[in-house]
């Protein structure tokens, strides 16, 4: 049974329409992922299923609550750590900790929360000294400490460093692994494709795609291109002759020739017959980065 | 309600790491009576009928002064500062609502306000032989709606300013003329009577007169009671029509 049921999410900001009809239904236990270029709405949408925004139109259920009627009980089976938001400059950690653990009728133990998250020898610092990593860290511990069922992560490891990043990743599917389902709003390909079980990709205000990252990138085909420094000029009409071939274009001294099939072997049988070297060659599978590209006609990190 | 009251033990315990915001709110009201009752002119007993000395009138307008600091000097840049910074969004996220914050920080306000009244009373009656409240209740009827009517300007203010900062400019700016017309520059019977009957229809000239009147035994005049409590309803309507969590 889903846990988190969006159907025909609309949200209107006057004239604006933020979200235009989104749907997506997460299993328990899963990671499913909401990807998007800036401003297409992925922010609007989680909102929504946190009760932090009133929908103009469509239904949303989550653990089977209305957000915006049950929204007591709701509080305390999510657990949501938001874009930008701070705490007081001169709380300390432990403090915080205990502060929101009494928050709620069963708080996870804090203790091992910052094991896991690595701020145990943090606790006695002040917000304000804590550097960028150590913040989002306590976001996210403060987000579980109610030990939800369910985790909203919005923009969870923008602005952390790759180790952080890691880290946090490692966190996330640690933190799947005892039963949470996990909402992670993303626009880092390399996060979705590591961690999500499913992704939705919205653009502008609507699901263009729901799949798997894998399944995602098996959609636009098994396109790859081929890169290398021709040691002697090349017509690129023998090139394109070829079946494998789709499309050659010039970068400087060298040349991408993005095709199907078993694309390497023929544009190198191509260069053996006409005695040219190809140096520095590279050969590039599709990612969930050209997925993303081709589904939102816009790179994901501009 | 053990939120609301960790949440203040919390609130609490920040504001005494600001030492600056320490001073103004619970040190400088007693110290300025300090000072003031040092001046061998302030014990002198004046000319008029009542004959109360000027150290008499200095003890209800330093116990308003406190009121006046919290409301306008410490809750609205508190606040404001919260709802900039996403402490207050956070706090939706959780099952304890941000009204909570609100009520907290009110609390605590109205808490170690009413600790500066007790410290300055003490202090006037200790040092300078100044009369404790002859009317305990009548005081108790001064001194709250004062609290409730600067404290819901100090909210009027976090709700229209715009950041923290502003927020602690706007409140500045009102806590000035407040405090004017409460006499701390001037005590309320040496004004003129323009002055008197304007400071009359503020919050802290009515505010301060009630706590005179209650200290020589007498309840609030209704005039005064009317004036505190209908700057408390003036301010709460557009307080709460503006009020913004983020």
């Amino acid at each position: 049974m889903a846990i988190i049921e969006v159907h025909g999410l609309v949200k209107r900001y006057g004239d604006h329409t933020a979200v235009d009809g989104v749907g997506f239904a997460v299993e328990q236990g899963e990671i499913f992922g909401i990807l998007g270029p800036n401003g297409a709405g992925k922010t609007t949408t989680v909102e929504c299923v946190e009760g932090l925004r009133a929908p103009d139109g469509g239904t949303i259920r989550v653990c089977g609550l209305d957000p915006r009627r049950d929204t007591g009980e709701l509080r305390q089976l999510l657990g949501a750590q938001l874009q930008e938001s701070e705490l007081p400059d001169k709380l300390k950690v432990r403090e915080a900790l205990e502060l929101y653990s009494s928050f709620y009728r069963r708080p996870a133990d804090w203790r091992e929360l910052v094991e896991v998250l690595r701020l145990t020898d943090r606790l006695d610092t002040q917000f304000r000294r804590l550097s960028g990593g150590q913040k989002q860290r306590l976001s996210i511990a403060l987000a579980l400490i109610g030990d939800p069922r369910v985790a909203v992560l919005d923009e969870l490891t923008t602005g952390l460093d790759p180790r952080a990043r890691r880290d946090a990743w490692d966190l996330i599917a640690g933190v799947r692994d005892r039963g949470v389902t996990i909402l992670l709003v993303t626009h880092f390909m390399e996060e979705a494709e590591r961690l999500c079980d499913r992704l939705a990709v919205i653009n502008s205000g609507r699901v263009v795609a729901l799949d798997s990252p894998a399944g995602l990138v098996s959609r636009i085909g098994d396109r790859q291109r081929v890169r290398f420094r021709p040691s002697a000029p090349l017509d690129h009409a023998t090139l394109t002759a070829l079946p494998e071939v789709t499309s050659v274009q010039q970068a400087g001294d060298r040349l991408v020739v993005t095709g199907t099939g078993d694309l390497l072997v023929a544009v190198t049988a191509v260069l053996a017959r006409h005695r040219i070297t190809a140096a520095e060659l590279r050969v590039e599978q599709t990612s969930l980065d050209d997925a993303f590209v081709a589904l939102t006609g816009r790179p994901a990190n501009p | 309600m053990p939120a609301l009251y960790r949440l203040t033990a919390t609130e609490t315990r920040l504001f005494f790491r600001e030492p600056v915001l320490v001073f103004f709110t619970l040190a400088f009201p007693p110290l300025l009576l300090v000072v003031f009752g040092a001046i061998p002119a302030m014990r002198e007993p004046s000319d008029d009928a009542v004959g109360l000395r000027a150290i008499d009138l200095y003890v209800p307008i330093t116990v308003a002064l406190g009121l006046a600091m919290f409301a306008l000097n410490c809750l609205p840049q508190l606040f404001a500062t919260y709802r900039e910074k996403g402490v207050l969004r956070r706090m939706r996220t959780t099952p304890v609502e941000p009204r909570t914050m609100l009520g907290a920080q009110l609390l605590m306000a109205l808490v170690l306000s009413a600790a500066t009244a007790l410290v300055v009373l003490a202090i006037g009656r200790l040092a300078f032989d100044v009369s404790l409240p002859r009317h305990l209740p009548a005081y108790l009827a001064g001194y709250l709606p004062t609290a409730l009517s600067v404290f819901t300007i100090g909210l009027l203010v976090a709700s229209l300013a715009s950041t923290g900062k502003s927020a602690g400019a706007i409140g500045t700016l009102v806590f000035f003329p407040l405090v004017f017309f409460a006499g701390l520059w001037l005590p309320r019977a040496g004004m003129p009577d323009v002055l008197r009957a304007i400071s009359d229809v503020t919050p802290l000239g009515a505010g301060v007169q009630s706590l005179q009147d209650a200290t020589a035994g007498h309840w609030p005049q209704p005039l005064h009671l009317a004036v505190v409590l209908g700057w408390a309803v003036l301010a709460g309507v557009p307080a709460a029509r503006y009020f913004r969590w983020e």
